[in-house]
């Protein structure tokens, strides 16, 4: 018997019963929708922390300062005073470095006028806007003059920017206080929005990093240096820059950092995998709909070859062999569960749009997804519909024409 | 030719080997027993006949004879538990399923007392069903199929009627439309399960009319399971069964004439279509096709 006259046959075979199709189908279709729902909410929750980090620039190599140790008593990391801005010099030269800044971290109430705010204060270097590929809404950037003679300039990001002198209003010229010294406002940046970590990268202050150094902090030695690299591929330019300041800092073998290293896209790992970890978890929940729904079709295609006992020995009477009679109720609970699969990646996409539309979840359906969710609703259909399917074909003809 | 030769072998049942004609269906020693549970059924003790071509042979015998028991061995249904079975001189009785059901196929009609008619499927899908099993070089285009259906219709008087669904034919039609499902294939023999066990006196008869007819003109073997001795007479010979083994096996010496009789009985009533409430219980399987 042809495989088109079997499909036939099942399809017609499923149209008599409609209602008990439609609720077995619904197993599947629950099934599958939740399945592409899940992975659509973590994809989606992934595809976030991709942004977030191609924000924060993917070639970008953070260089901390290692944890300060003085007989024994270990501070916290970044505590070091061993990273200087000698040590920024020197990674120019690393191969494949790009820009290199070095970094000041300090906080301070700022001030304007009658208004005040409590940020970060970073010392960094001119090319930080490069590095960060984060341009100036206002005003611009400050040069290297300013970092040789340790200026007292800033430029606000939007947060400050807003905070002080009220949106969209252009603060250059205008002077405010931070921890009591007057800095000259030269520039506001461009909004960023939020870092890899969830911070707000426009709540902050740029200065030259020798102005903290000097001005605020009265320190010789940098917090961090910020590296880009030439290509995306950031491995083997943080390793290079491990080597050269081991060098510089005449560590022996054996002997620890006293910095860290950490490539962006090390950072963005760690909650992508965590987000991954979540998807599977959810997918393997609404996997077990999928279960459900299967054990649903099972259930109904063991009760259709009850009913059907004498078709089935009439059917075998007449010439059908065993596995015509096995094919036959195979297709129906194919169908069936394909059929369910096919709706299914339907009622996915609309719980998946309906989300995001009402919920504002940010969500996205990979197209290898979709595949999987079929191809699951199919072999789901081949390992449920086959025991009953084989009930049938495995049947007694004198028996199944008696079965009353 | 047919007759002559069921007359010749009338009364001997081991006329096997005096046959000039091949037999379309030779027993040997057929011996079936069942184990139900602990006790064992012997159905079948030993049963040796042929068939000529031609022949229509009525098979009778009180319950538990076992005339199903022969019945479903030569629908190649069961297989003996020794002894052989030849159908058109192939031994059938140590085939594997999927080639037993092949010869189900090809080689036998079946009419069954409940008509086994597929509900909701028209007389005509009814009827070429066994076509859609038929394997290999059998296949026959969707055409084709309906062309042969047709034809068998005709042959059992319905012709007319091909689109008509089970539950709107009357029990008489419905046996019809099974006898020529039963022919679909060309079968060498057919085999009919008391084909009038459901239907009144005259239905009976004008079926029987049917299964003479292709007897006669067509020259199909048939063998036909009955326990009501008035429709084994519609035959060429006779064969009883007592206790698994055959009692009598002798021709029929006043064949009744099923077209003959009916000319005799007053014309019948408009045929209604068939109301499934009626008396008569007709149960149809659930199946499409």
């Amino acid at each position: 018997m042809s495989i088109l006259m079997t499909l036939r046959i099942a399809l017609k075979a499923l149209n008599r019963n409609k209602m008990r199709t439609i609720l077995t189908m619904l197993g599947m279709i629950i099934g599958v929708g939740a399945v592409i729902t899940m992975v659509a909410l973590g994809r989606g929750a992934q595809a976030t922390i991709e942004e977030q980090v191609k924000s924060a620039g993917t070639n970008l190599i953070n260089i901390n300062a290692g944890n300060f140790q003085q007989g024994g008593v270990r501070q916290g990391a970044g505590m070091a005073t061993s990273l200087t801005a000698e040590d920024a010099t020197a990674l120019r030269q690393v191969p494949g470095v790009q820009y290199v800044s070095a970094g000041v971290n300090s906080r301070g109430q700022v001030i304007a006028g009658n208004q005040n705010w409590s940020t970060q204060v970073q010392g960094v270097d001119v090319d930080l806007p490069a590095i960060r590929s984060w341009p100036n809404k206002y005003g611009s950037f400050f040069t290297p003059q300013d970092v040789n003679t340790a200026a007292k300039v800033a430029v606000l990001g939007t947060v400050v920017s807003d905070t002080l002198f009220g949106t969209d209003v252009d603060p250059t010229g205008q002077i405010i206080r931070i921890r009591n010294q007057p800095f000259k406002v030269i520039g506001v940046m461009t909004s960023k929005g939020q870092g890899p970590f969830g911070q707000d990268q426009d709540d902050t202050i740029f200065t030259p990093y020798t102005t903290v150094q000097k001005k605020l902090q009265g320190i010789q030695h940098i917090n961090n240096i910020t590296v880009s690299s030439e290509t995306p591929d950031t491995a083997p330019v943080s390793d290079a820059i491990s080597v050269v300041l081991r060098t510089r800092h005449k560590l022996p073998p054996g002997e620890p950092d006293d910095f860290m290293v950490r490539t962006q896209e090390e950072i963005a790992s760690v909650r992508t995998e965590t987000t991954r970890t979540m998807t599977t978890l959810l997918a393997a929940i609404a996997g077990v709909s999928l279960l459900v729904g299967g054990i649903g079709i099972m259930n109904i295609m063991l009760v259709s070859v009850t009913e059907r006992t004498r078709e089935i020995g009439l059917r075998l009477a007449i010439g059908a062999r065993g596995s015509d009679v096995l094919l036959q109720f195979l297709v129906e609970a194919i169908v069936i569960s394909l059929f369910g699969g096919l709706l299914g990646i339907g009622l996915g996409f609309g719980l998946s749009a309906a989300l995001e539309k009402f919920l504002q979840w940010p969500t996205s359906i990979p197209p290898n997804a979709i595949a999987m969710a079929f191809g699951f609703a199919a072999a789901t259909g081949v390992f449920f519909g086959f025991y009953p399917a084989r009930k049938a074909a495995g049947l007694d003809p004198i028996e199944a024409l008696r079965y009353e | 030719m047919a007759a002559g030769a069921a007359a010749e072998a009338a009364g001997k049942p081991s006329m096997a080997e005096t046959q000039s004609v091949k037999p379309v269906i030779e027993v040997k020693d057929l011996v079936k027993t069942y184990h139900v549970g602990e006790v064992t059924v012997r159905a079948l003790r030993g049963a040796n006949f042929a068939v000529t071509p031609g022949e229509f042979v009525a098979v009778t015998g009180p319950s538990g004879s076992g005339k199903s028991t022969l019945m479903h061995i030569l629908g190649c249904l069961d297989r003996p538990t020794s002894g052989q079975y030849f159908l058109d001189g192939r031994d059938v009785s140590r085939m594997s399923k999927d080639e037993l059901a092949n010869v189900r196929n090809n080689k036998i009609g079946f009419v069954f007392q409940g008509f086994n008619l597929l509900s909701r499927t028209t007389a005509l899908d009814n009827v070429e069903l066994p076509l859609l099993y038929n394997s290999g070089k059998n296949k026959l285009k969707s055409a084709e199929r309906h062309k042969r259906a047709m034809e068998s219709l005709t042959a059992v008087g319905l012709g007319e009627r091909y689109h008509h669904y089970p539950n709107q034919l009357s029990g008489g039609q419905q046996q019809r439309v099974a006898i020529a499902r039963s022919l679909i294939n060309r079968p060498s023999i057919i085999l009919a399960d008391e084909p009038t066990g459901n239907l009144d006196t005259r239905t009976s008869i004008e079926v029987m009319g049917i299964f003479q007819k292709l007897n006669i003109e067509r020259g199909i073997t048939i063998i036909l399971i009955t326990h009501e001795m008035d429709i084994a007479e519609y035959g060429t010979r006779l064969v009883r069964f007592r206790d698994g083994k055959i009692q009598i096996d002798q021709k029929i010496q006043h064949r009744r004439n099923a077209v003959e009789e009916l000319a005799k009985l007053p014309p019948p009533e408009p045929e209604e279509p068939h109301v499934p409430s009626d008396e008569k219980p007709v149960e149809h399987l659930g199946g499409v096709v």
